[in-house]
């Protein structure tokens, strides 16, 4: 029996072979790849129980880790609360990152290569490796003016500082606590996240950067700058304003707000103050679609951005007919724009007419607080002349001075602004319309730039008006800012 | 396989290797204890005096045993198993600790610990390895229970599948027999009837067996009538697999009859006729059985997105763990091994190659594989053919279950539902296994005894002793 038996010990240690050649293939040869297959928690895991770096706002941290006892050894706080949750976004063990968190993880998480050498003798020297830190450009009294503004109401608000595109606000409404979402309770998490992608309003939605709303009245901004390029207008220009005014090749009757009359003829710039719809349809035929299109695309709208977080597209049909040409005019059609890009539109008149690209982070460090990164304010595009820039930022002070947008004045301060008072849907008439504002201040000088929007008119309902909802939300950001 | 199977000359007794070994097993265990509690808690485990003494004492009450009951028997089987039971302990202590602190931060409260019952388990495995070795003073004694071993082994094995649903089937499986808040796997203590039963008849036909027949192309075939015994064994096999949905038993079974058919005829034809039916079974297995199908599926596919969430979970985050120790691992309760489920009594090599990295998944499969060898050894050197067979059929028995398992853990063939002897978490195995311990370290001790006054099979050893 022995042979048979010499045979099985030989197919025994064969098994064995076949073991331990297999637990090197898999521990060594597709190590590498199993440790980078998306659905290996491990990594995440691992990546938790290092000491993150903070995101602060003027020297105040809105996202940190503390230390705790469990076997995760840091927990992400979020002491900027739902204020800051469209910028900061969360930082989550079950449903994995958002905003600042994703956006900046690798310097946050310390695994940036500027972060390298610090990692190494961190990990030479046993201690916890750190990641680093992401100072943002916001200014705190101006995001919580913002935020307050919303509070009841579904909308979002930028600021920029126009001179260098440094966001100085950016705040959406309904907002969350990211703290909820980033405990070390999965479970926990999981009914969290449930509620809130069920919750009305959509909290996790960031409105300020994320959706596009039709303008209303808000783009007779861009429709102005193409008039007075085309050199055919000037604010003091004569224009037709009918109290309806025939769309061409249609029987279709467009009317002004409320069905009033801007007094038949008027000039540019008094219908500018008083928003009259026909008068800026009539503007937008004579200088045609092309033109319209062309100066929508050089404020940037149709481009997307990173801020770094990721920026919609904001839209404008450039193959409109002419009666939905007259429609895109005054912000009908499909025209529709991210609050960010309003509030871009307004800094780019502030600006002399050159758009500068926004960023949300001013600079970068390391644990050791040495600065690994500083933000480099770069121009986008020139979007009007110095020329046209003045003319439309006169006309934009006559809103305010004495037009739909008098709810945004300051005392002692000159404030430029354009109400939006956009219809949409399918029902049109019945919906509630979304109000707009986009003002700048001082404005000879300015030093802040805001856009604000209220959906479907927020408390007023059918009766809001970008003058009457949105405006006095844009004038309490600006006083923020400028001391009021 | 002269380096790891070379035991000591007949007649030396090695009481003092033995007792180091074991020794070093203890301590062995207690580092590791040690170092779980270092990884958790930066502090000596607050009960290691107490646990290192008892499980000491236990170890060396194993030892002297030995020496008492089993004078000649080969020195390292005893330790190797203490340090796998020690080192499945810390382990499955491990991963309590892991659930507990799940709980904690789930917020809620934690379940019982698995490891304090493992370590009763173990307490009971040592007193059973004892009193087999008290009771069967020689091994050719279970040779006269050849058909008791056989009624008892089948009633075992065929009791989950006789008995309702609601009192064998756990997590799928009809494997168990439960009654109250008692439960345990027949199987494993079939196993060892039906090998003494194999032994017991195979030694018996192996004549008729190994003789009769005719010569096809090289090969001699056996007569028709004399496939009915490996015919009974496949069907047997496949009644386990369908009634049962346990594929590990089912493929374990089959694997030692053959083994033993083959090691008692010595007629390749047997190991032709077992593959080819060994084949067909697997075929059509994963033809009509759904979940062998699925099991199939799920080994050529663990990455696959449409079943990595679910059905492939387990085996994909095993893989996972391997893959994130490496070679040398993250250190004792430094991984997450807590994420693979089943992690202490199905996956828990992949516990093992995490922590311990690929390095110490190759130390245990070398423990094993030492057991085996020294166990096949003992098998080859006992002067009777029944002792011979039993010892055979044991421990390659237990090469094939470690094989199949570690085997399913790591990817390299379907995942099927054995434990792994000593380490995995539960009694039935644990006891199993230490009573398989006892049976090795008898025939062991009586292939190394002195031969007899009157010895059982004079010229043969005679004839070893004028050599010498």
């Amino acid at each position: 029996m022995n042979r048979p038996l010499r045979h099985v010990a030989i197919a025994a240690l064969l098994m064995f072979a076949a073991l331990l050649i297999n637990s090197n293939v898999v521990q060594v040869v597709q190590a590498s790849s199993l440790r980078a297959n998306p659905h290996n928690v491990r990594v995440l895991y691992s990546e938790y129980s290092d000491h993150r770096g903070p995101i602060e706002v003027a020297g105040k941290d809105v996202a940190r880790s503390v230390a705790t006892h469990d076997s995760l050894k840091y927990l992400r706080t979020y002491p900027g609360g739902a204020a800051y949750a469209p910028v900061t976004g969360y930082y989550s063990l079950v449903i994995g990152a958002s905003g600042i968190e994703q956006a900046e993880d690798k310097v946050l998480a310390g695994t940036d290569t500027k972060l390298f050498f610090k990692r190494l003798s961190d990990e030479i020297t046993g201690r916890t490796p750190e990641g680093g830190s992401v100072i943002l450009t916001l200014n705190p009294k101006a995001q919580q003016a913002a935020y307050r503004g919303l509070h009841g109401v579904r909308g979002a608000v930028v600021a920029l500082d126009p001179s260098t595109g440094a966001i100085l606000a950016l705040a959406t409404s309904p907002s969350y606590d990211p703290s909820t979402l980033s405990t070390h309770n999965s479970a926990q998490i999981n009914r969290t996240y449930h509620q809130l992608l069920h919750a009305p309003g959509d909290p996790l939605i960031d409105r300020a950067t994320s959706e596009t709303y039709p303008p209303g009245s808000l783009f007779k901004i861009v429709t102005a700058s193409a008039a007075f390029s085309s050199g055919k207008f000037t604010p003091n220009t004569v224009v037709p304003a009918p109290t309806e005014l025939k769309l061409p090749l249609t029987d279709v009757f467009l009317h002004n707000f409320g069905g009033e009359s801007c007094g038949g003829s008027t000039t540019v710039a008094n219908a500018f103050r008083i928003s009259c719809n026909t008068a800026f349809a009539g503007i937008g035929l004579k200088v045609g679609i092309r033109a319209l299109a062309a100066q929508a695309k050089a404020f940037g709208i149709g481009s997307s951005l990173t801020i770094p977080l990721p920026v919609a597209a904001s839209q404008f049909n450039s193959t409109a007919n002419p009666p939905n040409t007259a429609l895109s005019a005054i912000g009908q059609y499909d025209d529709a724009l991210t609050p960010l890009q309003a509030a871009m539109i307004g800094a780019t008149i502030a600006n002399h007419g050159v758009e500068m690209a926004p960023y949300l982070v001013a600079q970068t460090q390391a644990p050791d607080a040495s600065v690994l990164s500083r933000a480099q304010p770069h121009v986008l595009r020139r979007a009007v002349s110095p020329a046209v820039a003045t003319e439309v930022t006169h006309i934009m002070e006559l809103v305010v001075q004495s037009g739909t947008g008098v709810a945004a004045q300051i005392p002692g301060i000159e404030v430029a602004g354009k109400t939006g008072t956009a219809q949409h849907g399918t029902a049109s008439q019945h919906l509630p319309p979304h109000a707009w504002f986009v003002a700048f201040a001082p404005a000879q000088h300015p030093t802040i730039a805001v856009a604000v929007l209220v959906e479907d008119g927020g408390s007023l309902g059918s009766d809001a008006t970008g003058g009457a909802v949105a405006a006095p939300i844009a004038r309490s950001v600006m006083c923020a800012v400028l001391g009021c | 396989m002269s380096a790891i199977a070379a035991p000591a000359a007949s007649g030396e007794t090695r009481h003092g290797t033995e007792l180091t070994l074991v020794l070093f097993a203890v301590v062995l265990t207690l580092v590791c204890f040690t170092s779980v509690s270092a990884a958790y808690t930066d502090a000596l485990p607050s009960g290691l005096l107490e646990d290192g003494i008892g499980f000491a004492a236990l170890a060396v009450a194993a030892h002297v045993a030995v020496r008492w009951l089993a004078p000649y028997a080969d020195p390292v089987l005893l330790p190797a198993a203490i340090a796998l039971n020690g080192i499945g302990l810390v382990l499955i202590h491990r991963l309590d600790l892991a659930a507990t602190t799940r709980a904690h931060a789930a917020g809620q409260s934690a379940g019982t610990a698995d490891a304090p019952l493992q370590l009763v388990w173990t307490v009971i495995g040592i007193v059973a390895f004892v009193g087999v070795l008290v009771v069967i003073r020689d091994h050719r004694r279970l040779q006269s229970l050849t058909y008791t071993a056989m009624v008892v082994g089948l009633l075992l094995l065929v009791l989950p599948a006789l008995l309702p649903a609601s009192h064998s089937t756990v997590n799928g499986a009809r494997i168990w027999v439960r009654f109250g808040g008692f439960s345990f796997q027949p199987g494993e203590i079939a196993k060892l009837a039906l090998e003494v039963f194999f032994a017991g008849y195979l030694v018996r036909k192996r004549d008729v067996l190994a003789l009769a027949g005719r010569r096809v192309l090289g090969l001699v075939l056996p007569r028709a009538r004399d496939l009915g015994p490996v015919l009974l064994a496949w069907a047997a096999s496949l009644l386990i697999l369908t009634r049962e949905s346990d594929l590990g038993s089912s493929l374990l079974f089959f694997g030692i009859f053959v083994a033993m058919l083959y090691i008692a005829t010595g007629r390749r034809s047997w190991l032709l006729i077992g593959l080819v039916l060994f084949v067909a079974g697997s075929f059509a297995a994963d033809h009509y059985v759904a979940h062998v199908h699925e099991r199939v599926q799920i080994w050529l596919h663990p990455l696959d997105p449409a079943t990595i969430t679910n059905q492939s979970y387990q085996l994909a985050q095993g893989l996972f763990g391997q893959a994130t120790g490496g070679i040398f691992g993250t250190g004792l309760g430094q991984g997450r091994p807590d994420l693979v489920p089943f992690a202490n009594t199905d996956f828990i090599a992949s516990t093992i190659g995490e922590e311990l990295g690929l390095a110490g998944l190759m130390a245990i499969l070398t423990i094993y594989l030492l057991i085996v060898m020294r166990g096949l050894s003992a098998a080859i050197r006992t002067r009777d053919d029944f002792g011979t067979l039993l010892g055979a059929g044991l421990a390659f028995g237990f090469a094939l279950q470690v094989f199949v398992q570690v085997g399913g853990v790591t990817r390299l063939i379907p995942l099927t539902g054995l434990t792994l002897p000593f380490l995995s978490y539960g009694g039935s195995s644990l006891i199993s296994n230490w009573i398989l311990l006892a049976l090795l370290l008898r025939i062991s001790d009586a292939a190394r005894r002195p031969a007899p006054e009157l010895p059982a099979i004079p010229d043969e050893s005679a004839t070893m002793v004028t050599r010498r």
